[in-house]
């Protein structure tokens, strides 16, 4: 098809193209920006926590009254007796934090502890012998601790670090590239005379206890320690028998009340199942995901109903013209040809156009709203999807512009 | 023909030009709805998460911070202090008094234990502050009031309670000298407060996201240390502070905000140069082997330091505006599309002898009256959308975003303007159509 007509066609309709590239290209900058929201957002959601969410009760208990360690220490003893004699409960631990929490603890690992500088940062648990159990873990070398190993310590700022611990494959191959990890010796406090700590077993995966984007490059360089915390704050994590999840979440907090009264368990989020943790850390990302694709949406179709609404304009003001070819041995498949490539060349400079733009507002969102970078096969995307919106928005209006008979030539405009 | 007469019988030509168009018309309006709909709600959630929660004293009230971990720590962003202060550094401003008031703070995690045997302790939302506290955030007294700094002194085992938990506790009576029972202590109530809930909670935003529940209990500050209750917020350390309550107050770890009230340039200027003052004094006393690094916020750039504002609610708004921007394109093609159409009208009614002026006010009407449907439209969009916002952002910021009667007239406003914009360049091509040649034509 010779475009020389068309362009200059065009150029008689000059401020109806320039809206229309204009809207495609500020559609295709907007799409493709929220499009990469969505994939982050969604590979957010998406990475494995490596513990087996289903059946997970969990249930964040702080203690009223004395925060002395000494007292705390058989008190949570007997707790964790406790839960774990419930008839619906398989296993039960504590600890100071778990994966998806929001709020837990961080600690900077060096494999030197004569250098100052830290290798990377690593999100850290203090649990028992139980964890792996409780979370449904699993070690794909080495040991779990043993009950002997476990310390009380009080806090995080004051734990004397145990001489063992297990990491998470992510983290062991970090420290390790060469997977010789199991039975080496990491620094996980800080100061010069911080003391080794020997990684004796490694665990396949393991969330840190942040959901957001902060953590995105650690994710799963996740350490436990064998220490049971005997400060105010501490979380019991629950494994329940299956089908009595529900009833556990009623029975295990009274259970624990019955055993000793001065607790509190936070009004929103004290006695949560995991399915509720998940929901609570992704609420956000699910959300912008949902807002992200629902705009993406409502523009195309907005775009869209614009082409449908310039290209009918446009066929009405030519019927002439279009008589007029026709009359001169124009077929009804050249004049569809006609429009079709029409809003196709129009389309195109939109792209073009729009592809710079999308470059500029993701530059602009990532410098300021660390947002990711748009992948360039989520353009490539974005400009498949217009170009046949385009085609798909001039197909009704230019079906109807075939359908002028070539005796419209002879009526005036 | 007068103004008025003139206006309505536009309008009338509008509104049956509207209904002749109905495809197109509908296509506008919704655009417009829809448009509009998508960055008010937007703009409720970041109207509500940017708010200077205490305008009328932000630039008086200030945050300290002092470098104590120096340039090479791996907890800070390069050249930063860290953002709370350690017990030492804390102790000193607070002992110094450089401002006419100050106080230093923290989250405490504790709870209240009812006098009934058969209730459970409640957690409750409580702060360590000093006494000037009160004052400096313009927290309002329902009974009582605040400590005093004879309080402070004697580590006194006072409270301050708020209404709500002075309802739970007291059934809203006056319980200023009755006592409370924290954590199984005692603690006479000097005060109850007044509904007050500053959201951002300004004074604690590095602790808490800035929406949180109200603030139910201050002690003093004095007797929490005393009572060796920890933080419930954050802590930070770059290096071991060892075991034990007091070698954890003699620490560099960081877990204190503290707060001055400088009312004027000249007493920011000077608290400044003290701060600096302070710092190099440290450094010749061999505590900092670093150049003095101080740093003073007031609440406005506090905020904004601490990023109050949702990630969120900045993309979101940021994106709904640019798809308004889209919707606008998209009406001024439409109109573009529909006004030139009636070419031929036009050109009648300039043969008839309306001037270009008639033609701009008719069409300029005719585009008001579509933002005007598209306003309504969007409102009603909008109540929808404002119910979702609860799905995206947290309770406590859900809670925040209402649909005010500001709100409600922005959006008209939003709708007619965006409408009358987008037809400024149709109205001018309409306003350019020649009568003679379009009657030639016919």
């Amino acid at each position: 098809m010779d475009i020389q007509p068309i362009i200059s066609a065009l150029r008689r309709h000059k401020a109806g193209t320039i809206l229309i590239v204009l809207q495609i290209a500020l559609t295709l900058a907007i799409v493709c920006n929220a499009l990469s929201i969505i994939k982050s957002n969604i590979e957010r959601m998406a990475r494995p926590t490596g513990i087996v969410e289903q059946n997970l009760l969990t249930v964040m208990n702080s203690w009223v009254g004395s925060t002395d360690g000494d007292v705390l220490a058989p008190l949570i003893r007997t707790d964790l007796e406790t839960l774990r004699s419930l008839p619906g409960v398989e296993d039960a631990t504590v600890m100071n934090s778990f994966p998806l929490r929001g709020g837990g603890w961080s600690t900077g690992v060096r494999l030197d502890n004569t250098k100052d500088h830290w290798l990377f940062t690593a999100g850290m648990y203090a649990s028992d012998d139980h964890a792996l159990a409780t979370l449904g873990v699993h070690l794909v070398a080495g040991r779990n601790f043993r009950p002997e190993e476990i310390v009380d310590g009080s806090d995080f700022n004051t734990l004397v670090m145990p001489p063992v611990a297990i990491v998470t494959k992510a983290m062991a191959d970090r420290l390790f590239p060469d997977g010789s990890a199991l039975g080496k010796t990491v620094y996980l406090n800080t100061g010069k005379n911080a003391p080794p700590t020997t990684i004796i077993g490694i665990v396949d995966r393991l969330h840190v206890a942040w959901s957001s984007s902060f953590a995105d490059t650690w994710a799963q360089d996740s350490v436990i320690v064998p220490a049971r915390l005997t400060n105010r704050y501490s979380d019991y994590l629950i494994r329940t028998r299956p089908g009595m999840l529900d009833r556990m979440a009623k029975e295990a907090p009274a259970a624990l009340v019955k055993a000793h009264r001065e607790r509190v368990f936070p009004p929103h989020f004290g006695v949560r199942t995991f399915a509720q943790v998940r929901q609570d850390a992704y609420r956000t990302d699910r959300g912008m995901a949902v807002i992200m694709g629902v705009v993406s949406l409502a523009l195309l179709l907005i775009t869209g109903a614009g082409i449908v609404g310039l290209t009918s304009f446009w066929v009405g003001q030519r019927r002439a013209q279009i008589g007029v070819r026709r009359a001169l041995g124009a077929t009804r498949r050249d004049i569809l040809m006609y429009f079709l490539t029409e809003n196709f060349l129009i389309t195109l400079a939109g792209v073009g156009i729009g592809i710079a733009l999308c470059g500029v507002l993701n530059i602009w969102m990532a410098v300021n709203f660390e947002v990711s970078h748009v992948p360039l096969a989520y353009i490539g995307a974005g400009i498949v999807l217009l170009l046949a919106l385009g085609q798909a928005a001039t197909l009704n209006p230019a079906m109807r512009a075939t359908r002028v008979s070539p005796v419209e030539a002879t009526r005036p405009g | 023909m007068g103004g008025r007469p003139l206006f309505s019988y536009y309008f009338k030509l509008g509104l049956r030009s509207l209904s002749r168009h109905r495809i197109l018309t509908a296509l506008m309006v919704l655009t417009i709805g829809f448009g509009v709909a998508s960055s008010m709600v937007t703009y409720a959630v970041y109207r509500a998460t940017a708010r200077n929660p205490i305008p009328w004293k932000s630039s008086q009230l200030f945050v300290a911070q002092v470098d104590n971990w120096g340039p090479n720590n791996n907890e800070t962003p390069p050249g930063e202090p860290a953002e709370q202060l350690s017990y030492i550094d804390a102790m000193a401003l607070q002992r110094a008094h450089w401002a006419p008031r100050q106080t230093a703070l923290y989250p405490l995690g504790i709870s209240v234990i009812p006098d009934e045997a058969n209730r459970q302790p409640e957690g409750v939302n409580s702060y360590a502050v000093y006494a000037d506290a009160f004052a400096m955030f313009d927290i309002p007294f329902l009974y009582g009031g605040s400590w005093t700094a004879n309080d402070d002194d004697g580590h006194a085992a006072v409270a301050v309670i708020n209404r709500d938990l002075n309802d739970r506790l007291f059934h809203g009576e006056n319980s200023v000298g009755r006592e409370v029972n924290l954590e199984g202590h005692l603690y006479r109530v000097v005060g109850v407060i007044d509904t007050w809930d500053p959201q951002p909670l300004f004074f604690d935003v590095v602790n808490t996201t800035g929406f949180t529940q109200p603030v139910e209990v201050f002690i003093p500050f004095t007797h929490a240390i005393d009572e060796r209750l920890t933080t419930s917020g954050n802590t930070n350390c770059v290096k071991d502070p060892g075991q034990g309550w007091e070698p954890w107050l003699r620490s560099e770890c960081v877990w204190i905000t503290f707060w001055a009230e400088l009312p004027t340039p000249a007493a920011v200027t000077a608290y400044r140069d003290r701060l600096n003052g302070y710092a190099a004094e440290q450094q010749r006393a061999g505590r900092f082997r670093w150049s003095p690094n101080v740093r003073l916020h007031d609440v406005p750039d506090w905020l904004d330091y601490r990023k109050v504002v949702p990630q969120g609610a900045k993309v979101s708004l940021v994106v709904s505006v640019s798809f308004l921007g889209v919707c606008l394109v998209n009406t001024i093609g439409l109109l573009l599309a529909k006004f030139m159409r009636r070419a031929r009208e036009i050109g009648v009614r300039r043969a008839l002898g309306a001037s270009r002026r008639e033609i701009y006010a008719q069409f300029l009407i005719e585009a008001a009256t579509v933002g005007l449907t598209g306003g309504m439209l969007g409102l009603l969009l909008t109540a929808i959308g404002m119910q979702g916002i609860g799905m995206v952002f947290s309770e406590q910021i859900a809670r925040l975003a209402y649909l005010d009667p500001a709100l409600m007239g922005l959006t008209l406003a939003v709708s007619v303007v965006a409408a009358l914009l987008a037809s400024l360049y149709p109205t001018w091509r309409a306003a350019q159509v020649q009568p003679a040649w379009q009657l030639k034509s016919n």
